[in-house]
């Protein structure tokens, strides 16, 4: 089982969490031309990297609050996690 | 390549088993090859197979980073189906179907074809409703399709939980009765044994590193045996696409996650279907040595790991004994994990690619082992004809950029984030 850092409530299980995919992507901006190709890229194509990756999740059943955990997709060790509001370093 | 007949086994018996020849060879690779294909799994054997049965290309190479059969066709539930409601499912997977019914004469391997039936659950009158409007939609197709009320649900699986004060009461179901199952490893080795006797080298052990590209066109891959030159090269790598188009500077509309099954201790015959839970996900059938076969979810989150964890497997479990209590007092004898290529829409890819020479097969998310022949056949016809096929032409690659979504489920994308 996972055990995951909540940055505002501490080491929880896994079971206290939903997941909420890829953290990196950036939807496209308002009031700007968006290409059908950027459209694409932010509904649908992933790099869904092996070894290191930036995701999302919820503390669904905590404080509810999403959060960005960074988890080795092979090994499901968990090196770092931020609140949602924090930049990815 | 000796004939595996009663006659060759008696033959056979009196050298004591000791003289059969090698089911296929261990060659060295080669340095160059008509059509590369990388992935030695169902997908990838039996577009070797169909490549030199029915296009008559022989110069062809299978290449596997591990061992053939290894991946998901020798860790998946053995499902086989055709219960779609698309038109482009629904005619890929009955096509499918007929070469599944024909497959142990073809392959001259015994595959143990069960078609023994798949009934899915219904929970409520509105699934009813969406079970009646599917089961129509295959009859249009020629798929045979009955929808059972309660009672008659009863009598085939008496074992099911039929009390009234439940949380999810059966209201009836939705019976194909030609699906069944298939022994997965004598599927891969069958086609494995037929490619192989037909010319294609099947090179195992042989990791691929990076691809040789030029000007938009294939023209080889690099690989931890050497450099192999080919002008096609066939992508079937099931939960490595996503590590490969890395490579190939692709980002592509699939997502690697963990699929977990698993086997309980094997008991006296109980069950001679399989059956889909409708409330959640959880399928199980009961396998010729008397386990019973299990599955249900994803676990989830992102992963490239083959294994899984424990809430995921007890959440599929808990669906399980609601269906069926009787599961309750069974141990569990295995569980394993195999890693899913998941397209954003639940359907498949098999197509053409922007690179010249370069023909992509994934997104086989939970169906893959069922479509593993028409999957072969139809990527066989992409590749020597360079051009899809009518049944694999709802399988594009664009089809997410021109919104011709397959969309099985109406769940939109990212069907596995509940």
């Amino acid at each position: 089982m996972l055990h995951i850092k909540c940055p505002h409530c501490g080491m929880r299980s896994q079971n206290e969490f939903s997941y909420g995919g890829d953290a990196t992507v950036k939807r496209p901006e308002l009031g700007k031309e968006v290409s059908d190709q950027d459209w694409d890229n932010f509904v649908y194509n992933r790099k869904s990297l092996r070894g290191k990756h930036w995701e999302l999740w919820q503390h669904l059943s905590g404080c509810r609050q999403w959060i960005k955990v960074e988890r080795d997709t092979s090994t499901h060790e968990i090196f770092n996690t931020l609140k949602a509001t924090e930049e990815i370093s | 390549m000796q004939k595996y007949s009663i006659f060759n086994l008696v033959k056979n018996a009196f050298s004591n088993h000791e003289n059969w020849d090698l089911a296929w060879k261990d060659p060295t690779p080669k340095k160059e090859y008509d059509v590369v294909i990388i992935g030695g799994g169902g997908h990838g054997l039996a577009t070797a197979y169909y490549l030199a049965k029915e296009h008559s290309i022989t110069n062809v190479a299978i290449i596997e980073k591990g061992w053939i059969g290894g991946g998901n066709v020798g860790r998946n539930t053995t499902i086989i189906r055709s219960n779609y409601m698309y038109d482009d499912n629904a005619l890929f997977s009955e096509f499918g179907m007929d070469l599944w019914r024909k497959m142990s004469q073809d392959l001259n391997y015994n595959v143990m074809f069960s078609p023994r039936g798949i009934i899915n659950l219904a929970h409520s009158d509105a699934q009813m409703n969406v079970y009646a409007r599917r089961g129509n939609s295959m009859r249009l197709n020629g798929i045979d399709a009955v929808l059972l009320n309660r009672e008659q649900v009863k009598e085939i699986i008496p074992m099911a939980d039929f009390s009234e004060n439940v949380r999810f009461p059966i209201f009836g179901g939705l019976m194909q009765p030609s699906a069944g199952t298939a022994r997965h490893d004598a599927v891969a080795w069958g086609y494995a044994r037929q490619a192989d006797s037909m010319g294609v080298d099947i090179i195992q052990n042989c990791e691929v590193i990076g691809f040789d590209v030029s000007n938009g066109k294939i023209n080889g891959v690099r690989t931890s045996r050497g450099d192999i030159k080919a002008k096609k090269i066939g992508l079937c790598v099931a939960g490595s696409t996503n590590i490969l188009a890395e490579k190939l500077n692709m980002t592509l509309p699939i997502e690697t996650h963990l699929l977990q099954a698993c086997v309980s201790e094997p008991v006296k015959p109980v069950l001679d279907r399989v059956v889909t839970f409708g409330a959640g996900h959880f399928y199980i059938s009961q396998s010729d040595k008397g386990e019973m076969v299990m599955g249900g979810d994803l676990d989830g989150y992102n992963s490239y790991a083959q294994r899984g964890n424990l809430p995921t497997l007890q959440h599929v479990l808990t669906e399980g004994v609601a269906m069926m209590p009787f599961l309750s007092k069974l141990k569990m004898l295995r569980t394993w994990g195999g890693i899913m290529d998941m397209s954003m829409d639940g359907s498949p890819i098999i197509d053409k690619t922007h690179i010249e020479g370069l023909y992509l097969n994934c997104g086989w998310c939970y169906g893959g082992f069922k479509a593993t022949p028409a999957s072969g056949w139809t990527f066989a016809h992409t590749i020597a004809q360079d051009r899809v096929h009518e049944l694999n032409s709802g399988y594009s690659l664009n089809r997410f950029s021109t919104g011709h979504l397959l969309d099985e489920k109406g769940l939109g994308t990212k069907t596995w984030i509940s």
